[in-house]
């Protein structure tokens, strides 16, 4: 991980840097889950706008159900009481599930662990587009590789999705949908459409970065030098290029995080996923703010690794960053 | 420099600009000679032209209306109707005419398009240039708001307020434009930084000039090339987010069309009807690609490396 030959940033910056990130994450998340609590009171229509309207709710009903879920507790206590609760991780009762937001999410947080894992694989398959484009720079390769990158760029790709399961559902009748429950083929051939979908994004991403960083080291002198020295083209690759032009990469690691947490609601709607982000969705339809605000915590949490990972991966392979 | 390549392969020479030529004299004079860049604005007016013309088209050409049931020629109502006789693209399950719709909602998919590239830029550029110029607290301010919005994950807090404003067209793109500024705010930053201490701005410093008129004048013509591109960019962005937000429900409410929510009709019942999962992803799919094919232009025009 810390490319070889690179030293270490030293030690106490980096320890600074560390631990002013962690501080500079808590603020940020204890702001955010102030501002989002303070909203779901202060905005009228909650969770009980929905019983409103149903015919056999009394006014007597109503006002069990906002003691019952502490609403009617003025902003700064029902604040307090909240904020000094989720802190210990207790978000409450889901409106909905009737059961702690977290007990929920861990039910639904594998399937998307599981999305995001294979979407990141394919992701990473940017890496050898990327290297196959440097190395046929302006021939018809790389001409293909652009046109992709560009026609990925201007697409939805949820709607790529949706495309294919019309396209399945009309040739072959079958199209991906839910958790594949049978067996490993069936597992695979339910997650590999919403998956690539899901990679796409970071595909493209890693394709453009990986040839510019390719096409940056072959013009470099040692890369001629270790040619005109007259080593064999293979070997210059491996350990001149690819070396030097892949240990980048790995910043990109964290800054696809927020993407795939992102990336998710959207892609397991379409492909009816049982995972996180679709959970997300159903709280935000059925306006279950106790699940709403526990989600929006855990995606903010996830994001922020991933920014913080980046900046770390960031200076621990280029030694010339200090971290300030 | 990546369209450089582009150019080459394409077989238009190399073109060699006078030297007394300003930055976007000859920015113009290569644009002129790039074909994928005019084609690209050719057909990014076109969409913009159809669309904006959308009430003529549909009463002389296609005689509906995008929220009328339609009828068949037999004169019953035309439900879910493959595209064909009368119906270009079909109809959906209310007996709406696709194509009248199409064009609606590209007039508001697209303005909320070129909305929110507005303020995200407007917020991008004067934040940018207020923090790259005063620095200090006010640098960590700015910083400190650009932090947080890429520290959340912005679809959930977007999905997140707009459960809780329901906003129409205008808020919905009130609310894109503010997580859309931060990418902007660094870029021009970066510049007012490298300039701010050129002694042409102390000079204009020295000669009395307030900050705002340095900022204006002195500051801004060097970010200009920036915020072009970045615009475009914006535009791209914004008319992708604004369909992914509506295509889940939580971005334009029906019955007003917008590209976003008429595939999320066309995906509940894509067996009976699948005529209407392409239009609308077709044309987000051109617009996106006319405006990003643009932007890329203009960039490698402004570029004063790439010759």
């Amino acid at each position: 991980m810390w490319g070889r030959g690179h030293p270490l940033p030293h030690r106490g910056t980096m320890r600074n840097f560390l631990i002013r990130r962690v501080i500079q994450s808590v603020i940020l998340l204890f702001v955010l889950m102030s501002f989002t609590f303070v909203l779901t009171r202060v905005t009228p229509g909650g969770p009980e706008a929905a019983l409103a309207e149903a015919p056999n709710v009394q006014q007597a009903d109503l006002d069990r159900i906002r003691e019952r879920f502490g609403l009617n507790d003025p902003l700064p206590i029902a604040y307090a009481k909240w904020m000094s609760n989720a802190i210990r991780g207790d978000f409450g009762r889901s409106y909905h599930y009737l059961r702690p937001p977290f007990d929920v999410i861990s039910e639904r947080i594998w399937p998307t662990i599981q999305l995001g894992l294979v979407a990141y694989v394919i992701a990473l398959l940017g890496i050898v587009l990327g290297v196959v484009a440097a190395y046929h720079r302006g021939k018809t390769p790389d001409l293909l590789i652009r046109v992709f990158t560009v026609v990925g760029d201007a697409t939805p790709h949820w709607w790529m999705g949706l495309v294919i399961i019309v396209l399945l559902a009309s040739t072959v009748g079958w199209f991906p949908q839910g958790q594949g429950q049978g067996g490993v083929w069936d597992w695979f051939r339910h997650i590999i459409v919403p998956a690539t979908i899901l990679g796409l994004g970071g595909l493209i991403v890693y394709t453009r970065f990986v040839r510019s960083q390719v096409l940056e080291v072959l013009s470099q002198d040692h890369v001629r030098t270790a040619r005109s020295k007259g080593l064999k083209e293979g070997y210059v690759a491996q350990w001149h290029v690819l070396r030097n032009a892949l240990i980048p990469v790995v910043t990109l690691l964290g800054s696809f995080l927020p993407f795939l947490i992102s990336g998710a609601a959207i892609t397991e709607s379409i492909f009816n996923w049982p995972g996180m982000g679709r959970l997300f969705l159903e709280a935000a339809t059925t306006r279950d703010y106790p699940l709403l605000l526990a989600i929006l915590s855990l995606g903010t949490v996830a994001t922020m690794a991933g920014t913080f990972i980046a900046d770390v991966m960031y200076g621990a392979v280029d030694p010339r960053i200090r971290y300030s | 420099m990546a369209r450089a390549a582009t150019v080459a392969i394409t077989g238009v020479e190399p073109l060699r600009p006078a030297a007394s030529m300003g930055l976007y004299a000859r920015a113009w004079e290569k644009l002129r000679h790039d074909p994928i860049t005019i084609a690209a604005a050719i057909g990014l007016f076109a969409i913009v032209a159809v669309t904006l013309l959308a009430p003529v088209i549909a009463e002389n050409v296609l005689h509906s209306s995008p929220d009328e049931m339609m009828r068949g020629p037999d004169g019953r109502f035309a439900i879910l109707k493959p595209p064909g006789e009368g119906f270009l693209l079909g109809t959906d399950d209310l007996g709406r005419d696709a194509l009248t719709r199409l064009l609606y909602a590209g007039r508001v998919s697209l303005s909320i398009g070129f909305m929110v590239a507005f303020i995200a830029i407007v917020l991008g550029t004067t934040a940018g240039m207020i923090a790259g110029y005063f620095g200090h607290w006010v640098d960590d301010v700015v910083n400190a708001f650009v932090q947080f919005i890429f520290n959340v994950p912005f679809l959930f807090v977007l999905i997140f307020l707009s459960v809780i404003f329901r906003p129409d067209v205008l808020s919905l793109a009130l609310i894109i434009g503010f997580f859309g500024w931060p990418g902007t705010a660094r870029q021009v930053r970066g510049v007012v930084m490298s300039v701010r201490n050129l002694d042409y701005v102390l000079a204009a410093q020295v000669l009395g000039a307030t900050n705002r008129r340095i900022m204006v004048r002195h500051l801004l013509p060097n970010v200009a090339n920036i915020v072009l591109v970045a615009s475009g960019f914006a535009v791209a962005a914004a008319i992708l987010g604004e369909s992914a937000l509506s295509f889940l429900g939580f971005g334009v409410q029906v019955p007003q069309a917008s590209w976003g929510n008429m595939l999320s009709g066309a995906q509940d019942m894509f067996r009976r009807a699948p005529w209407l999962v392409y239009p609308p992803g077709v044309m987000i799919f051109l617009t996106v690609l006319c405006v990003v094919l643009i932007a890329d232009g203009l960039r490698d025009a402004l570029d004063p490396r790439v010759k």
